[in-house]
């Protein structure tokens, strides 16, 4: 390996991302002109749109929270190879059941109401994800079809509890015919670091256990179990794992840390379930953590990076521009992520023979150069 | 009773019409995993597609020309997804989702910078009756009253049918998804061949688009598929990846369709929302019987990148 490739390769955590994310604005800067905008105004509002004031800094922050949750979820079930695609309705489900909950015990001190909200939130979302969890590691249906179909299913779930069930029935809903539920009590709102921003507590809860992830997956026997399945199921079964188990535990897991998103964004940012509540956050915080490979602790940067793509999204209309921009970026970046790591290879092969041959389960979820800081 | 009769015929028709989309995703869909790649981004493809087809149109283009131009941009889609998977060997989940957020920005974005607000368009596809078979009883009316995007998706069937079973380029397709090993050492190109799959079910993919677009509607909504391209890669596994199989769950799932959206109508007190879970709760059900069933008919090699210098 020359020298040079040495010097740079501890680099890779920090270089691939960057270069997908410039090649990702390249590419959407082509479009841009295409389209007849103009690419430096478009991304000069995309910035300061995220980043320009405070209170746009800390919009920013309250789109990074679930986006985070999301991410971290999706590390444990990637990390063991279930590609959960669920995420978006397990974020559904956690904000329903949380929200359903709250209003239930809604004479009860704040503070219970907002806790055991949170964890009912999280067990609706590990529920939820234990359906698709149970039929890949029992009946062996493809999860990335069956979670999609569960996505269709909470969506219109969504839409049942908020019309029937758990209906606003106040005047002022009932009059303008707004679909949503009632608000929960303000004493267990999630409070504000900034006030009347989005951004909240929830960020710090978010940031922690983030850090838990980490030390689950690298310091504990489940971690390991869950990252030995994710590299080599058969391995790992004559190694005496229980992988059928592994696997529905880390579905369960991400399901549930998706469940807890969707509870953080209702308690801290709507007050009450509405249509549409998630706004995509399924999705985004998949891209998150590819983005971040597959690392709780490199999902942090890249969960304020595409929480502030979301923010400044909505505020390109001033430029002229559609806000599925931000979907069409997010798409490149998430194209050139999984492309890096055998361009990596390439570069590597080029400068050197490998070693040992390399086994062709490897891919960007489990061999990703940048998911490797600290393994 | 003939009421009855007439609206059960109706819906049948219906359900026919919007089979044609699910059929041409659903087939194209089977020829790419057939050789190794399944492409979860059919999805964002189709709707590209649809765009294309009714932004020809809308600019006063005629049907059939809209259609090539659906075809050529899902092709290009097919093109991308091949790059990224067979030559940069990208997890095929993965990948498929990143292709999909690429068509649905891209479609919204040059729909909302070209045409603004939802309009419907003239001069898409119209039905054409077929002289004589029409007439029939039953089946004429649901059959053989429809528009050429139908007629062309149900002749699909017996094509891809033969295409796969009965010529070469079908074999060497199955070759490469069964043992792209193998396929390699008897001298067939593993990577041209797992390209020109992705481009054919790219291609179709974006004929399904046009399907949408400027026939069974004539008008062009943000994710107007409203997941469509996903069900239509479940139906692949549903249909045991054969044409046969596909043609039966694409008429199983577009009459379930709109079945539901028939009894919406009725009024009956159940929340049209909790009927509308209806086909994804199939598909999911659909799924764990394919699996049971179809054991032996999943081609080896599906989502497995082949790298020539492991062997």
């Amino acid at each position: 390996m020359s020298p040079l490739l040495r010097r740079v390769e501890p680099l890779y955590p920090v270089l691939i991302p960057a270069l997908a994310v410039l090649a990702a604005l390249a590419v959407g800067g082509v479009l841009l002109v295409i389209v007849g905008a103009n690419p430096a105004r478009v991304y000069e509002k995309l910035w300061s749109g995220a980043m320009g004031n405070p209170y746009s800094r800390a919009q920013t922050l309250g789109k990074a929270t679930p986006l985070l949750l999301v991410a971290i979820g999706v590390c444990i079930a990637f990390r063991a190879r279930v590609l959960n695609i669920g995420v978006e309705g397990q974020v559904i489900v956690g904000g329903l059941a949380a929200t359903a909950w709250g209003l239930a015990i809604k004479t009860a001190p704040g503070g219970v109401i907002a806790i055991s909200s949170l964890l009912v939130a999280m067990i609706g979302g590990g529920l939820w994800a234990a359906i698709p969890g149970i039929l890949k590691a029992y009946f062996n249906v493809n999860e990335i079809l069956s979670t999609i179909m569960m996505n269709q299913v909470s969506a219109s779930l969504l839409i049942v509890l908020l019309t029937g069930p758990l209906r606003d029935t106040s005047a002022e809903a009932t009059a303008a015919n707004i679909i949503q539920t009632g608000p929960i009590p303000e004493a267990a709102w999630l409070l504000p670091i900034v006030a009347r921003s989005p951004f909240n507590v929830g960020a710090l809860l978010a940031v922690a256990f983030a850090a838990a992830v980490y030390f689950l997956l690298w310091r504990t026997v489940l971690g390991y179990r869950i990252r030995a399945v994710g590299q080599n199921p058969k391995a790992s079964a004559y190694a005496g794992i229980a992988v059928r188990r592994t696997l529905l535990t880390a579905m369960v897991l991400s399901g549930a840390f998706a469940g807890l998103a969707g509870g953080v964004e209702v308690f801290g940012v709507t007050h009450r379930a509405l249509q549409d509540f998630t706004s995509g956050y399924g999705f985004s915080g998949i891209v998150v953590a590819l983005f971040g490979g597959l690392h709780p602790l490199g999902a942090i940067p890249a969960a304020v990076l595409f929480g502030g793509l979301l923010v400044s999204g909505t505020k390109l209309q001033s430029v002229g521009v559609s806000s599925a921009m931000v979907t069409v970026l997010q798409g490149l970046i998430v194209l050139f992520v999984v492309s890096s790591s055998e361009i990596l290879r390439r570069i590597r092969r080029q400068a050197a023979p490998p070693p040992k041959p390399v086994s062709a389960a490897q891919s960007v979820l489990t061999d990703a150069p940048h998911a490797e800081i600290a393994r | 009773m003939a009421a009855e009769t007439s609206s059960i015929l109706l819906i049948a028709a219906q359900g026919v019409a919007a089979s044609a989309a699910y059929l041409y995703a659903s087939l194209g869909e089977g020829i790419g995993q057939r050789a190794g790649v399944y492409n979860l981004g059919v999805d964002g493809v189709i709707l590209m597609g649809a765009f294309s087809a009714f932004y020809a149109v809308y600019s006063g283009l005629s049907p059939v020309v809209a259609v090539i131009i659906a075809a050529l941009v899902g092709l290009v889609f097919g093109v991308i997804m091949a790059f990224v998977s067979v030559t940069f060997k990208a997890e095929q989940g993965i990948s498929g989702i990143g292709l999909y957020m690429l068509g649905l920005g891209l479609s919204t974005l040059l729909f909302d910078t070209l045409v603004k607000t939802p309009r419907p368009v003239s001069g898409g596809f119209v039905r054409v009756p077929i002289p004589v078979l029409s007439d029939l009883p039953i089946i004429g009316p649901v059959l053989f009253d429809q528009t050429p995007m139908v007629y062309g998706a149900l002749l699909l069937v017996p094509v891809a049918w033969y295409v796969i079973n009965r010529t070469t380029p079908g074999l060497n397709i199955r070759a490469v998804g069964q043992n792209p090993q193998a396929a390699d050492a008897a001298g067939l190109n593993v990577t041209r061949i797992r390209y020109l799959s992705l481009m054919v079910g790219g291609a179709l993919a974006g004929v399904a688009g046009a399907s949408l677009s400027i026939a069974q509607t004539n008008i062009f909504q943000q994710n107007m598929t409203n997941g469509l391209g996903f069900i239509a890669v479940a139906l692949v596994y549903f249909g045991g990846w054969s044409p046969i199989g596909i043609l039966f769950g694409a008429l199983l799932f577009s009459i379930v369709t709109t079945l539901q959206l028939w009894i919406q109508t009725l009024g009956i007190g159940i929340s049209p929302s909790l009927i509308s879970m209806l086909p994804s709760i199939v598909t999911i059900i659909a799924l764990i019987f394919a699996v049971t069933a179809y054991k032996t008919q999943t081609p080896a090699a599906l989502g497995v990148a082949y790298r020539r210098d492991e062997n």
